[in-house]
């Protein structure tokens, strides 16, 4: 399989959620990387669309940068709905 | 379990306070429940465990298909053979979602399926026994498929992230297998002739103890488990995994109006627990090491279909080759 690339395969389902990283698969080129994804991740009615692209595209971000990347929204608590106290009166909002 | 006696690689379980300070972290993690992801650090011991016991729970799938493929020209009926093909299918899927699992980790696809071939990687040493009759194909869906639900169940809750999710995905087609196994064997019961029930109690008599040697050596002698359950790539021991597929079991095989080859089988009203025999250790390990009834013909099926697949695969780099000058 050295010539067969590696590609991540994303389905959408078919309620109109986004597509959705569920694995790979390898393939000569893109069109057969669409059809192996069907075989595989698509057998009883899984998805209405595939996604398919090289794995080697992929820019992810590290785990090192964890904190610099996403503590920063960790202390904005006024960002939540929940944040906001109102009487009761109001009802559901 | 599909991956029986993976080795660690370690002697001895590390305390945390033993641990270099990114091992402590590795393992608190998975103390919390947090999931390892492929980017993560994580000890090399893990890794290449991990690459050991997924790539053997991979090669068990696409081996698996061998004693089914054996029944595939002689279904009884149209519908058991589109049933049986369906079934057949889902283990190659299983085994290419362990596969790119497997891949997550850095090792070689290519690589891992050579050191099945050359005898280094093992699989299920389950699918080293023949399929002698139909109601094999009943038999392995229910006891076979049965014994890897009881086993993959737990593995979706496994550390590892990539192999989780390929846990979940396999978990939810089992039990179409185990389904259908178990009505192929239901039908034959209560509407075949004697012959046909005989042969479904043949069936099951030859496979029984093989289906409870899949959960591997009793505890005692799995000096793998306690590294492997510390890392949370194992969650359950053998024997109790054997256990559970057990009392689950009997019910089913006392619904079919059939009988264990197990004299010693009883149920224990106060554990609440079926109690059964001594296991055949020195025929589960003759399997394991390559002697069981079809371990030669097993690997030799899948070497021919490398080699006599390499034209498809060639074609198919060709035909890409084509593609790629004509839009050129």
């Amino acid at each position: 399989m050295a010539d067969w690339p590696l590609f991540e395969v994303f389905i959408r389902s078919k309620h109109g959620l986004n597509h959705k990283h569920v694995g790979s698969v390898h393939a000569a080129d893109r069109s057969m990387a669409i059809e192996n994804a069907r075989e595989l991740y698509t057998r009883r009615n899984e998805g209405v669309s595939i996604w398919i692209i090289p794995a080697s595209e992929i820019t992810a971000s590290s785990p090192d940068e964890k904190e610099p990347l996403f503590d920063p929204s960790n202390d904005k608590v006024y960002r939540h709905a929940s944040f906001y106290k109102l009487p009761k009166e109001v009802g559901h909002m | 379990m599909y991956a029986q006696l993976v080795e660690t690689g370690t002697s001895k379980l590390k305390t945390l306070d033993e641990m270099s300070p990114e091992e402590r972290q590795f393992q608190e993690r998975i103390n919390d429940e947090i999931k390892i992801e492929p980017k993560n650090w994580m000890p090399d011991a893990y890794r290449k465990t991990l690459i050991r016991q997924i790539s053997q729970h991979a090669h068990s799938e696409i081996v698996g298909m061998l004693p089914e493929g054996n029944w595939l020209t002689r279904a009884p009926t149209l519908k058991r053979k589109l049933q049986l093909m369906a079934k057949i299918q889902d283990e190659a899927g299983h085994g290419l979602y362990l596969y790119s699992a497997m891949e997550t980790l850095g090792a070689d696809r290519d690589e891992e399926i050579d050191k099945l071939h050359d005898g280094r990687a093992k699989y299920s040493s389950i699918f080293n026994y023949p399929t002698l009759n139909w109601a094999d194909m009943g038999t392995v869906g229910w006891l076979v498929d049965g014994a890897a639900i009881v086993n993959q169940v737990p593995l979706q809750r496994t550390s590892y992230g990539p192999y989780a999710r390929a846990m979940i995905r396999v978990c939810k087609e089992e039990s179409f297998h185990q389904r259908q196994g178990f009505q192929i064997l239901l039908t034959m019961m209560q509407e075949g002739t004697d012959d046909q029930k005989a042969m479904v109690q043949d069936s099951i008599n030859r496979f029984w103890w093989p289906a409870l040697m899949m959960f591997g050596p009793s505890d005692e002698h799995s000096p793998n488990s306690a590294q492997s359950m510390a890392w949370k790539i194992k969650r359950h021991s053998n024997d109790e995994l054997r256990q559970r597929f057990l009392d689950q079991t009997v019910p089913q095989l006392e619904l079919l109006g059939c009988t264990a080859p197990d004299p010693d089988l009883k149920y224990n009203e106060e554990t609440g627990h079926y109690e059964f025999g001594e296991i055949d250790w020195k025929e589960f390990f003759d399997v394991v090491k390559g002697n069981g009834p079809c371990n030669r013909e097993r690997i030799e099926a899948r070497r021919s279909a490398i080699d006599n697949g390499a034209w498809v695969r060639d074609a198919a780099v060709a035909y890409a080759a084509k593609r790629q000058r004509r839009a050129a």
